[in-house]
């Protein structure tokens, strides 16, 4: 059984909740906050803030912005 | 200790991202092929995976192909970063070098030719190992040492020539043999490597690197010469391909050695050998034969 995510969820750039269960920071693997009004996976651990665009988390360190 | 980088991945980035774009049909026939035997692999394991992860894949067919199989439930597309990004594909963007899934979280991770331009494979192992639930199960397919040979060995004999010397410009790739002692010590139970030899032919070393380029696999080493290579020395080293590896009709040969590899995070379920020792049965008797002590041999020795 696969299920799609409606595009309509995308476009919207919600973040599928089952995805946002099997994720942690890259760096060091400590759970992450997500910030829906920003768009960003937080890890307080990395002081790291990584984008999701359209809905699609971008797991790089590189891609982050660097919290204060 | 830190170890220079071999390769350079904001290059591969690059390579990813031109490789999408310029997409030409047919030229993605090694991730076909390998995705195809990835199929048939999963297909004799008799069992369920609830969520897995097509890892690494930016041509999208091990998603597909898992979605197709009715083994697994949630198919997570995680995708390489590529420069630039494709818009709207896949469910992530990870690095296969610092990979983003909680421990025991996965139940079935698919590796198709993207773990090979690792600085740090071992390091990848454990991180998979350890994200996946036990009896998870991880299948990855490799380009094995002696892939692109005829290539690495016209470059460097033509630039030898031309140059009185040689730089790396084909990447190292893995030793079956190592991969299995990669998978037992990143903590893998039953690892399984085997591999597959094919030739592709073409019309002349030109032609395959058209193809690799298509592909995003031409060198991202970091230790690549950062002079452009003169023309003159892709013409003797086609040259050279020409005559060492051609066929009587003058196509050239491309090796290509797909090394596949599975290990199983450990389960109790999972068989194991008997402890030393507990044995109930002496071999001698289990085998019909005379026991002899150390250093007789079965003729009374010479």
């Amino acid at each position: 059984m696969t299920e799609k995510r409606p595009v309509e969820d995308r476009q919207k750039g919600r973040i599928d909740p089952k995805l946002l269960e099997l994720l942690v920071c890259p760096l060091t693997k400590t759970t992450l906050e997500y910030d829906a009004e920003r768009q960003e996976l937080i890890s307080r651990a990395a002081r790291l803030a990584y984008p999701i665009r359209d809905g699609i988390p971008i797991m790089l360190p590189d891609e982050a912005r660097t919290l204060d | 200790m830190t170890v220079p980088p071999i390769f350079d991945r904001t290059l591969l980035a690059r390579r990813r991202g031109r490789a999408l774009r310029e997409a030409r049909p047919g030229a993605d026939f090694l991730m076909a092929r390998v995705v195809e035997d990835l199929a048939d692999r999963l297909a004799t394991v008799s069992r369920h995976f609830p969520v897995a992860v097509a890892l690494g894949d930016p041509t999208g067919r091990t998603a597909a192909m898992l979605r197709a199989s009715g083994k697994v439930g949630h198919v997570v597309e995680a995708l390489p970063p590529a420069d630039p990004a494709p818009a709207g594909r896949g469910d992530l963007i990870a690095d296969e070098a610092l990979l983003p899934f909680r421990d025991a979280a996965l139940d079935l991770v698919v590796a198709p030719l993207s773990l090979h331009w690792l600085d740090d494979l071992p390091g990848a192992l454990v991180q998979i190992r350890r994200a996946l639930r036990p009896d998870g199960l991880l299948l990855a397919a490799l380009p094995g040492g002696d892939t692109l040979s005829e290539l690495r060995r016209s470059l460097i004999a033509a630039e030898a020539e031309t140059a009185g010397g040689a730089s790396p410009r084909v990447a190292p790739f893995v030793d079956i043999r190592d991969l299995g002692g990669l998978l037992q010590r990143a903590g893998f139970a039953l690892p399984v490597t085997d591999v597959d030899r094919m030739t592709v032919r073409y019309d002349d070393m030109f032609a395959l690197m058209i193809d690799l380029r298509a592909m995003g696999a031409t060198s991202i080493l970091a230790e690549r010469s950062r002079k452009p290579a003169g023309r003159g020395l892709f013409l003797r080293a086609a040259a050279l391909y020409a005559e060492r590896h051609a066929d009587p009709d003058g196509r050239i040969r491309a090796t290509f050695e797909i090394v596949s590899a599975s290990g199983w995070a450990p389960h109790e379920s999972q068989q194991k050998p008997a402890r030393r020792g507990s044995a109930t049965v002496r071999l001698a008797d289990a085998l019909g034969t005379v026991e002899r002590s150390g250093g007789e041999t079965a003729d009374g020795g010479e």
